[in-house]
């Protein structure tokens, strides 16, 4: 453990006792049990919810079978997303090239379900056999009249935040390429909500009470025109950065859409999220809308939470998620009902998105960059964390140490975003915290 | 409707799988990895494989899975992964301590040639692998063969790499275990126990993917066949492998290794595939077969007398691994049921063959195994006649939404429901779980779909 922290030292800080500044955004080391996935991985989920196009994983069948259906992305009508489609590379395609199979598998897949667009994924072994996904993807679209997009995702290419870059760029070979839609002036794309346990449709209820029209969600929800048409939104309202940073910024060059970043998660930063919006439309009536609305949801909100706060006050959290600015919502959003966040990690943070949070958290909180189960295991006992907040892999080790979990990643069941989402936030950590079957294990 | 789109009309499918029953090879692999002691499955690949193996295994067993990955970057799949990996053992041995590192491959690192062997003895030379400690290997392209080819693959290098034969033969009988619950392991070894024989399991996932709660996190949780055990098996006098597409490359490596004779069979679900064990237990171990597992048996043969007639002509379809499947559709042609549709993604003549064999008197049955053999196709046949009952992996969830059938829950992976800890489907007593499994499902869906002037009661 000690070997590792030295050469890990600058990946750890405790907030008030090191000096030094936390440098994110490190390959992991090679040997390293990082819960970090690759680029395929990243592009894949930045995907996936679009859901009445096709997504085909060009690939051995490991790939596609991993991602059959894992992230819970609700879809208000089609369910094409939901299935999983793959080439299932054998090794003569590894020998002899796997270009025939792919423009056989989209020939068939598009003649059966007539999609609005495809996603062909590249998987790491396609990029070394050297298939010309590209050239294949451009026939089929010529053939078929649909967008058909390349997403080159091979694994090996970095880290799963590279695969956000990535799927962003092949989603903005759509954007822009219809013009079919009728839009409001007070009009904005969400980007980077997922519609896991349908969030988005609670957020969409918000803006659209303030007299905003959503002509995208994306990718939550995501459906293949309203993304072709986004280029005519008034504004991008951006809330996963990490994964839709990079969509905005495309749009910002090629569309002249200005962008904002906000976070759901939290009284504030959804009051905050919504004032904002209303600020950039300088509309004084929308305003007075956003602010009703907020102080109706509090009005309700706040006695509800006030006896989860009594329980859980003094309290302390762990935090290891994928995004950074999540990490920073979440720990405002534990303070709010009384808790203390002593371990607050991430899988994909920067060094720029470490500053923030390290300046949110109190003292003595350790930050931690790329972790491991060994390390956040020493951690969760050196500081006597009652509650883990991070996702599947990390949700049977809270529970071997005797702690509460909350599953804030993709397979969590509640809405955890807005007003109601921060009751149900509310609830859920009170409910595993205060479990009685802690009493039963000693912690070690 | 999830699946709305699929018609009882087959397509004609060249090129694709959809919704796939099987998946790759390393998941296989680094799931027998965790059933040595002190084991560190390391995947030489790409960060996301390894990420997705270990999701896969925590999902279904609901335990931290560790494994470490070599972390691989455009450059090494370049100039190949060598370094990448003696600098990952290098971090293995000085971070996390583990007794045995088994390394398996990738499509990736298959794809660039990388030379395993070669790799693994510059770690030794270079004195990057403490005395003692071992680095194992296994090939596991994930375009060849399935997950099951890839634990069969990691199966057969624990005997490669660390059975030993000495001169001194022991009276003990290796019990090579094919794809199954740590439950499942638990009952054979009850079984032998009992049995009063002498048997050494390996893999032995049992204590490590089915451990208490203690209120410390245990990287290497106390199960798992010891390094020393598994040297010694090379010594047994003979070797039973449960399952011919997990076990058979094991037990024939022991035997062209160690000379320990041996014999593959079906993995004991079910009461003809238990007799067999029971049996050749008895026969290579040269001890009677005690009253109490007669007694067990009969207990068995009694719940399914009892309720035969609710077994009676059900038509079931059926999906999974092949080493399951061919014991299963056994046992439920022997409750006098229809096993109709049976598929599996793995390829391979003895399923072929079995299920001819075992379905012959049942003209409508279908089952397809390898290429296109996947749940798409068994929604298909399901919607061209439909079943009573579903028995499967997870998957089979939306089809049992959709066309409204009961669903018995079995295989890998089984994400959404708990309890496969705790009760086996191999032995007697795991038969008769699976039995009342299959009749919970049965009776539950009449009472909850049956007309109101027939909900009854009494059975």
């Amino acid at each position: 453990m000690g070997d590792f922290l030295k050469d890990r030292g600058k990946q750890i800080v405790t907030k008030g006792k090191d000096s030094h500044e936390l440098v994110g955004g490190k390959p992991s080391l090679a040997g390293s049990v990082s819960q970090r996935a690759c680029v395929f991985c990243g592009s894949r989920v930045v995907l996936y919810p679009i859901a009445d196009a096709l997504h085909l994983v060009h690939g051995p069948i490991g790939c596609a079978s991993y991602t059959w259906d894992i992230r819970g992305a609700m879809s208000s009508g089609p369910e094409l997303h939901r299935s999983s489609f793959s080439t299932d590379l054998r090794e003569k395609h590894v020998i002899f090239g796997g270009e025939t199979q792919l423009y056989n598998a989209l020939n068939e897949l598009i003649d059966k379900h007539s999609p609005k667009a495809a996603f062909v994924y590249s998987t790491c072994i396609v990029g070394v056999i050297g298939d010309d996904v590209q050239s294949v993807c451009k026939r089929v679209q010529k053939e078929k009249g649909i967008p058909v997009i390349p997403v080159q995702s091979e694994g090996f290419q970095g880290s799963k935040k590279d695969g956000y870059k990535i799927a962003c760029d092949a989603m903005n070979t759509l954007v822009g390429t219809a013009d079919d839609k009728e839009i409001s002036p007070y009009s904005i794309n969400i980007l980077g909500d997922f519609n896991l346990a349908g969030e988005l449709w609670m957020l969409k209820e918000y803006y659209e009470k303030m007299g905003i029209q959503i002509v995208a969600s994306i990718t939550g929800d995501g459906r293949v025109n309203d993304i072709r048409n986004a280029h005519r939104a008034a504004l991008n309202v951006v809330q996963c950065s990490g994964s839709m940073m990079h969509l905005a910024k495309s749009m910002k060059a090629e569309h002249d859409i200005p962008f904002m970043k906000v976070s759901y998660f939290g009284i504030e930063d959804m009051s905050d999220a919504l004032y904002e919006v209303a600020r950039y439309f300088k509309s004084d009536e929308m305003m007075e809308k956003a602010q009703e609305l907020v102080k109706d949801e509090l009005s309700k909100l706040l006695p509800a939470l006030q006896p989860y706060r009594q329980a859980l006050e003094g309290r302390k959290a762990a935090i290891y998620v994928g995004g950074a600015f999540k990490a920073i919502s979440l720990v405002k959003a534990l303070r709010l009902i009384g808790m203390k966040t002593v371990i607050a990690g991430t899988q994909t943070g920067n060094t720029e998105d470490y500053k923030l949070l390290q300046a949110i958290c109190d003292d003595g909180c350790i930050l931690v960059d790329d972790s491991n189960p060994v390390e956040l295991s020493e951690f969760v006992k050196l500081t006597g964390a009652d509650l883990f907040i991070g996702g599947v892999k990390e949700r049977p080790i809270a529970y071997k140490l005797g702690i509460g979990f909350c599953d804030h990643n993709h397979e969590r069941k509640l809405a955890l975003a807005g007003y109601e989402g921060m009751l149900n936030f509310a609830k859920e950590v009170y409910e595993t915290v205060t479990s009685p079957v802690w009493q039963f294990v000693k912690r070690g | 409707m999830l699946l709305r789109h699929t018609t009882a009309k087959e397509i004609d499918r060249q090129a694709l799988t959809i919704n796939p029953a099987k998946t790759c090879q390393p998941v296989g692999a680094m799931y027998a990895a965790l059933g040595i002691h002190g084991c560190l499955p390391h995947s030489h690949g790409s960060q996301g494989c390894c990420s997705y193996h270990r999701s896969a295994l925590t999902r279904h067993f609901k335990e931290p899975v560790v494994a470490s990955t070599s972390s691989f970057s455009e450059g090494s799949s370049v100039f190949g992964g060598l370094s990448n990996l003696v600098s990952a053992i290098e971090t293995i041995f000085s971070v996390y301590d583990p007794e045995v590192v088994a390394v398996h491959t990738t499509c990736l690192s298959e794809t660039i040639g990388d030379d395993m062997t070669q790799i693994i003895a510059k770690a030794y030379e270079d004195g990057k692998v403490p005395d003692g400690k071992k680095v194992i290997y296994c090939n596991t392209p994930s375009y060849v063969g399935t997950h099951v080819t890839g634990y069969s693959n990691q199966v057969a290098a624990f005997v490669k790499h660390l059975a030993v034969a000495t001169p001194k033969k022991r009276n003990v009988i290796n019990l090579v275990a094919g794809w199954m619950e740590p439950a499942d392991m638990k009952e054979i070894k009850r079984l032998a126990s009992v049995m009063e024989t002498r048997t050494l399991m390996f893999p032995d996932m049992t204590g490590v993917l089915d451990a208490p709660m203690t209120g410390t996190y245990e990287m290497y949780p106390k199960g798992g066949i010891t390094l020393a055990d598994m040297a010694t098996t090379g010594d047994s006098k003979f070797s039973i492998g449960l399952g011919k597409y997990t076990t058979e490359d094991a037990c024939v490596k022991m035997e062209n290794k160690c000379k320990v004779p041996f014999e593959v069979l079906d993995i004991p679900i079910g009461l003809k595939a238990t007799d067999r064990f029971i049996t050749s237990l008895s026969r290579h171990a040269n001890v009677p077969v005690p009253d109490a597992i007669t007694e067990e048996r009969g207990k068995l043969i009694d719940l399914i007398a009892d309720n035969s007639k609710y077994f009676y002509g059900k038509r079931v379809a059926l999906w999974g691994d092949p080493d399951t499947l061919v014991p299963l559709t056994e046992f439920l042609v022997s409750l006098d049921m229809k096993p109709v549709y049976i598929v599996t993604g793995t390829p391979g003549k003895y399923f072929d063959e079995q299920m001819a064999e075992i379905l012959k008197d049942i003209p409508e049955a279908k089952f397809k195994s390898g290429e296109r053999a996947d749940m798409f196709q068994m929604h298909q046949w399901i919607k061209q006649e439909g079943v009573d009952l579903l028995i499967g992996n997870t998957y089979g969830k939306y089809i049992a939404r959709d066309e409204n059938v009961p669903f018995v829950r079995l295989g890998f992976p089984v994400t959404d429901r708990p309890g496969f800890n705790f009760f086996p489907f191999t032995g007697y007593t795991g038969a008769a779980n699976l039995a009342i499994k299959i009749l919970e499902a049965f009776l539950d869906h009449k009472d909850r779909t049956c007309p109101e002037e027939k909900f009854e009661l009494v059975l």
